[in-house]
């Protein structure tokens, strides 16, 4: 069954975007991820123009990580401290990534700095996890226990000290403030919900337990993606409602059955796969930069617009 | 008085005294939900007062353009090992669809200088002055090429039925990804590729119900539209995950 979506102009499968929204819910809700990282590019393949793409997703992620984040708030695993100063850094880079996305977009460059940021930050953290989880599970198998993750140096330095008591830490507010700015900037720029970064970041460099990490992460991207919604619709009116409807309803499904999975699961075998899924995506955009389209040229709007 | 009716009757030649009339089967489009592109059926007859002249025949064209807008064409070079966009060139006005048949040959049908006039041809239709760059013409060429590729632009010889030089039938396939505004057709009558008549009528492509609501709030209140569909995802998403909480127990 075709649908005609009022802002992105174009006439899709009902079913396939259905179908697309279950698939990554599934996974949002096993890692606490949003998912945009894999939704975003799918729906370019489908013929979704990449502006519309990025902000409708910001739109999906919401609902998707709302009953995510629900579920973790009555399981008490959400550092609410920790996730209200993420929060306040995930809104400043939301502005500012929403200010960078309208500035390339009129230089033709957005979509290259998309798939660039993409590939960039998919390799890397796709690749650090997947190296981090084959020595955890190494270290399980040869018996010896898994050592708890040494924070950072710099993270014991800085300034402006306090405690996340849920999280049981003392550091101080400087680094996940700065992580929630560089998530708001990639929520804004890639419509994702930055679970992806934020998640490794907060085991890697803030050291929070693995426990809290989910449920946290989609309490910040729950609010970051909604301010990036409205961003997006008020200045680039790109955010198309039915097309996020018809993804949510597949992905809030998908997210329920995800979390069940998810905690079936033992932590480092999440990791592994998660990775993997990363690593692909980042090959399959890396690959579209390398090979010669078949189509060198391509239509935007003018710049009488 | 009498003279000056016969000078008037004896001034319009047996050419021009041939007349397009047409209509199409539709000329309202509506973009509902559901809208899966459209087609129109367009129909016409000559008319005229004197038998049909013995010469060359009657042929005929028909155009059905969207409103025009301009557009950026961009071209990807490999540059530091990737392909990123390097060179553009704006097309000052290119029509959003454009469908021309013909009922023979192109050059059966018109001459190059009547096509110029009247901007038949598709890369008539599209205006590009002043364009910076060498080689500005594989720009439009691309242009016409991913248009033609999303069936946005399709150029269709002798698709015309022309019976007799007197009545004609075609059909214009309308594809889903259209978008909306002012639409319209226009047809001419040609003899030795000379334009003979004229005709032009307006097609009405609009956004109806749902699609004109949402799309219209997303321009207007974009600031209620955003808080809109942020309370849709959040109760849509609420209240499945409820339904499913309630579907297990």
């Amino acid at each position: 069954m075709h649908i005609y979506l009022p802002i992105a102009e174009v006439s899709v499968d009902a079913f396939l975007l259905l179908g697309l929204g279950g698939f990554v819910g599934v996974l949002s809700g096993m890692f606490g991820v949003g998912g945009g990282f894999l939704m975003t590019p799918l729906l370019f393949f489908i013929g979704i123009p990449p502006a519309v793409a990025v902000a409708t997703e910001a739109n999906q992620i919401v609902a998707s990580s709302f009953s995510g984040a629900l579920a973790h708030l009555k399981r008490r695993t959400v550092d609410l401290k920790m996730g209200v100063v993420l929060l306040a850094g995930g809104l400043v880079g939301a502005a500012l990534g929403v200010q960078i996305f309208n500035a390339l977009k009129a230089i033709g460059q957005v979509e290259l700095l998309v798939r660039l940021s993409y590939v960039v930050f998919l390799g890397t953290i796709g690749g650090l996890m997947f190296v981090e989880s084959l020595k955890a599970i190494r270290r399980s198998r040869t018996g010896r226990p898994a050592q708890r993750y040494r924070k950072s140096q710099l993270v014991n330095v800085l300034p402006f000290k306090t405690k996340f008591r849920t999280s049981g830490i003392y550091i101080s507010v400087i680094p996940p403030v700065a992580v929630g700015i560089l998530v708001g900037v990639l929520a804004a720029i890639m419509g994702v919900g930055g679970g992806f970064i934020m998640v490794p970041a907060m085991i890697y460099v803030l050291g929070m337990p693995t426990k809290v990490v989910v449920g946290t992460s989609l309490f910040q991207i729950m609010f970051v993606t909604g301010f990036t919604t409205l961003l997006h619709a008020t200045t680039n009116h790109t955010v198309d409602v039915v097309l996020a409807v018809l993804l949510l309803v597949g992905g809030v499904l998908g997210a329920q059955v995800g979390t069940r999975i998810g905690a079936r699961l033992q932590a480092e075998q999440l990791r592994i796969l998660l990775s993997l899924i990363v690593l692909a995506v980042c090959g399959k955009l890396a690959l579209d930069l390398l090979v010669q389209p078949s189509e060198i040229y391509s239509l935007g709007a003018g710049a009488g617009h | 008085m009498l003279r000056l009716a016969l000078l008037v009757c004896l001034a319009a030649s047996p050419l021009d005294a041939e007349e397009v009339v047409a209509d199409l089967s539709q000329s309202r489009i509506s973009i509902t939900t559901d809208f899966d592109g459209s087609e129109i059926l367009i129909f016409g007859a000559v008319r005229r007062e004197t038998p049909i002249p013995a010469d060359d025949p009657l042929q005929i064209l028909i155009t059905v353009e969207g409103p025009s807008e301009p557009v950026t064409v961009r071209r990807k070079a490999r540059r530091y090992g990737i392909w990123v966009n390097a060179d553009a060139v704006d097309v000052d006005s290119a029509p959003s669809f454009y469908a021309v048949a013909t009922s023979a040959p192109w050059n059966e049908v018109i001459s190059d200088v009547e096509d110029l006039r009247h901007d038949i041809s598709t890369p008539r239709a599209i205006r590009s002055v002043g364009a910076t760059i060498a080689g500005s013409e594989d720009f439009t060429e691309a242009l016409i090429r991913i248009r033609t590729g999303q069936d946005l632009y399709q150029s269709r010889t002798g698709a015309i039925k022309f019976e007799q030089q007197t009545l004609f039938s075609t059909s214009v396939r309308l594809p889903a990804n259209l978008h909306e505004g002012d639409y319209r057709a226009r047809f001419f009558l040609t003899r030795k590729g000379q334009v003979v008549d004229m005709f032009e009528t307006a097609i009405d492509v609009r956004k109806i119900g749902l699609e004109r609501f949402l799309f219209r709030l997303s321009r207007e209140d974009p600031l209620i539209y955003g808080i809109m569909s942020l309370a849709i995802a959040i109760m849509a998403g609420w209240g499945a995950s409820a339904a499913f909480r309630v579907f297990r127990t």
